[in-house]
């Protein structure tokens, strides 16, 4: 009988793992369908895709510099998420992020170490997306304002803030000089950029091409990703350590299980003596603050100069949700998670471009898999319910013992 | 004398395009009160709103009826509503979040088909006005001042504000309505009557998407003719917000729409007119506006209920 019980148990827990893969799928099958309604052959466009993504050195760069800001933004919606708030505005927090540390690149230049210089311009950009993300926070906790609704009107504000800087003061001298005046900053100096791969192996000492080495296949493809000129920069190792720092900040300190109490269970973490609407309003700003750290990273990574605020953010406050969903919430699940779908990004150009296949296609799989995500997490929750049967919605005082058990299970 | 005439040629065309323009606020805000009064928060509207702008361009674009466009939206927004319905009653997912899905799947979804099916950017002869003709010369539209105000729109922004007391009455007068309200306030209730909660929510959140539909078709086929991708631009959030703005009533929701439609007016005569407001912080006005009406604290304690909660028989 245990023993039944007990196989039973796991089957479910693989059930549960397996779930956001079945959403995947799911979704791909319907895109599918899209696919085959246009007179596209589905398996075709979707081989494009995995080796536009996957298949080269060029197309893995690719991926991977899109997994970064996707696995910042999604590690602050985790954030948000696991504290019971719901972040839609990392486009603006982004945005804001990009605009205030393309600032700080532009004012310190080259008037103290490079490395400086870009630590402060990733922590104006985390400043100023976490300002961006309280302010939302706050009215949700102290006016009850539904935080979607705020956030997204955040976007908007942020997109048209981008706007009139850039149209203004943060405008490139030189776009006034020739008379053009397309709207964006000049190009930060080139030391201050975020060390590509490419420079890291030159000054460990790998010049030589994966020609001159003579390597084939896999290995010249790997080799090549990381030695030769790609867009590929530090910031991909930056993100994935700051993605181990917010799971040790989530399951092994105290904040981090504060604010997991609050999203689990807001009445039951008030009668635990929690303060609910402080650690609400913390969630939001430390949210923000990651998706303002993307910003930064893209700045200095990758484009070195602010321009058109949605060219900037991408989309990345709504695919980085994608991301933070598909990889449970969970800081490390979330790094593989970030690399799919930036080679979903990825792959998707490279499909409109071999298929004639609009790139808008990964749009809505995009939509379809946060539909299929949250749908599939009833049965999840279905269970859950049936193994702490909760009985009475006042018994607020079981339920804190309940959830303070459950926080220190996970 | 001729700088007083020029003022109210422009005070006349701010309230004149203030009423058009509320036409898709009206629609959607009327059909997201009712989804929100059965007690389910659809933030899908936005998404819901590009399919039905695109699908009754579309109608139009290859039969030229204008008509046969606003069914094609209708239908889209039951359709999308269904879904809806599925996601968040049957399966009982998070409705913040099935809502932004929706949106993404809209928003994706109304893009690729005008990329593959039109491809650019095409007009259509949608609804025009009906300037309600007398005689071939003499129109109602043509009498000074009231005319413009009252005489010169289509029959599609007509519909919208004989939405409004339709709502009103459907929600406070029918059986219906009471079932919507307490399915929204008191689903245990309900349940306990033998009402099926789960139905009436569905029928919302359909007639709800549906009029979401007709809202983005009213942009596409009536106000301007034409489909862009993501023409809509944020108009389907601000729309959900005009329902907490309106504090779930009917005549609340319209208030807000005219004053959100009377904001956008400006902030367009504001670049028309070359004023001296940027007009990067004029485009901003609407949506900081929208935060501040979700910040106004009076309405909260008229807030459903059951808003956002799925029902689960036997939970208490």
């Amino acid at each position: 009988m245990g023993k039944t019980r007990l196989n039973r148990q796991h089957l479910e827990r693989l059930f549960d793992t397996l779930l956001p893969l079945l959403a995947v799928l799911g979704a791909f099958a319907i895109g599918a369908v899209i696919l085959a309604l246009q007179g596209v052959n589905p398996l075709e466009a979707y081989k494009a895709m995995v080796v536009g993504a996957f298949g080269s050195k060029n197309g893995l760069a690719d991926t991977l510099v899109k997994s970064i800001p996707l696995l910042l933004v999604g590690l602050g919606i985790a954030i948000a998420f696991r504290g019971g708030v719901i972040n839609i505005g990392a486009e603006g927090q982004l945005i804001v992020g990009a605009l205030f540390s393309t600032y700080i690149g532009l004012q310190l230049g080259e008037s103290m170490s490079p490395a400086l210089v870009i630590l402060l311009g990733l922590a104006a950009g985390a400043l100023m997306g976490g300002l961006w993300g309280t302010i939302p926070g706050y009215l949700k906790a102290q006016l009850g304002v539904n935080e979607i609704l705020s956030t997204i009107m955040m976007n908007q504000i942020a997109i048209q803030i981008g706007f009139f800087l850039l149209r203004g003061v943060m405008i490139d001298p030189a776009e006034i000089a020739a008379g053009t005046n397309i709207p964006h900053s000049a190009r930060l100096t080139k030391a201050i950029d975020i060390p590509r791969f490419t420079d890291i192996a030159k000054s460990l000492g790998f010049t030589e091409s994966a020609k001159d080495l003579g390597l084939e296949g896999w290995s010249k493809e790997i080799y090549g990703l990381l030695a030769e000129p790609t867009r590929l920069h530090a910031g991909l190792i930056f993100a994935i350590i700051i993605a181990i720092l917010v799971y040790i900040f989530l399951w092994r300190t105290t904040i981090g299980y504060r604010i997991r109490a609050v999203g689990l269970n807001p009445h039951a973490s008030r009668y635990a003596g929690i303060d609910v609407k402080k650690n609400m309003v913390l969630s939001m700003t430390l949210s923000g603050a990651f998706a303002g750290l993307a910003g930064a990273v893209e700045i200095f990574g990758l484009h070195h100069r602010m321009f058109e605020p949605l060219a900037v953010s991408a989309g990345y406050g709504f695919s980085g949700i994608v991301a933070a969903l598909f990889g449970k919430l969970h800081p490390l699940g979330m790094i593989p998670s970030s690399i799919l779908f930036g080679g979903l990004l990825v792959g998707g150009d490279k499909m409109q471009r071999a298929m004639q296949v609009p790139q808008v296609l990964i749009q809505v799989i995009l939509g379809l898999v946060v539909l299929f995500v949250v749908s599939t997490d009833y049965f999840v929750r279905r269970r859950q319910n049936r193994r702490v049967s909760v009985t009475s919605r006042a018994d607020d005082l079981i339920l804190a013992a309940k959830t303070i058990e459950e926080v220190t299970n996970e | 004398m001729n700088d007083q005439l020029t003022l109210m040629t422009i005070v006349l065309g701010i309230i004149h395009s203030g009423i058009r323009l509320a036409t898709p606020y009206l629609y959607a805000a009327i059909g997201e009160t009712f989804s929100q009064r059965s007690g389910v928060l659809n933030l899908g509207v936005e998404g819901v709103m590009l399919m039905g702008s695109f699908f009754g361009f579309y109608a139009v674009y290859q039969t030229g009826n204008p008509w046969l466009g606003l069914l094609a939206a209708l239908v889209v927004g039951l359709l999308m509503g269904l879904i809806m319905g599925v996601v968040s009653i049957t399966l009982k997912a998070e409705q913040g979040i099935s809502g932004i899905g929706m949106y993404m799947f809209g928003l994706g979804l109304s893009s690729l088909l005008f990329k593959t099916m039109v491809g650019s950017v095409e007009g259509v002869e949608g609804f025009s006005e009906l300037r309600f003709c007398v005689t071939d010369t003499l129109c109602l539209a043509d009498v000074p001042i009231l005319g413009d105000i009252f005489f010169n729109h289509s029959i599609v922004t007509y519909g919208a504000f004989a939405l409004v007391p339709l709502a009103w009455w459907i929600l406070n007068k029918t059986t219906w309505g009471l079932k919507v309200r307490a399915a929204g306030q008191n689903p245990e209730a309900v349940d306990s009557l033998g009402v099926n909660v789960d139905a009436v929510r569905y029928v919302s959140v359909m007639v709800g998407s549906a009029l979401a539909g007709v809202a983005g078709a009213s942009l596409s086929i009536s106000l301007l003719g034409i489909f862009q991708e993501n023409m809509t631009n944020g108009m389907g959030f601000t729309a959900v917000a005009l329902v907490y703005f309106g504090s779930w009533r009917p005549y609340g929701v319209l208030v807000g729409a005219l004053l959100f439609s009377g904001v956008n007016a400006l902030q367009l005569w504001v670049q028309v007119l070359k004023l001296n407001i940027p007009s990067d912080v004029a485009v901003m006005l609407p949506y900081l506006l929208t935060i501040v009406a979700l910040a106004l604290p009076f309405r909260r304690s008229m807030q459903p209920a059951a808003l956002t909660k799925p029902f689960e028989r036997g939970e208490n």
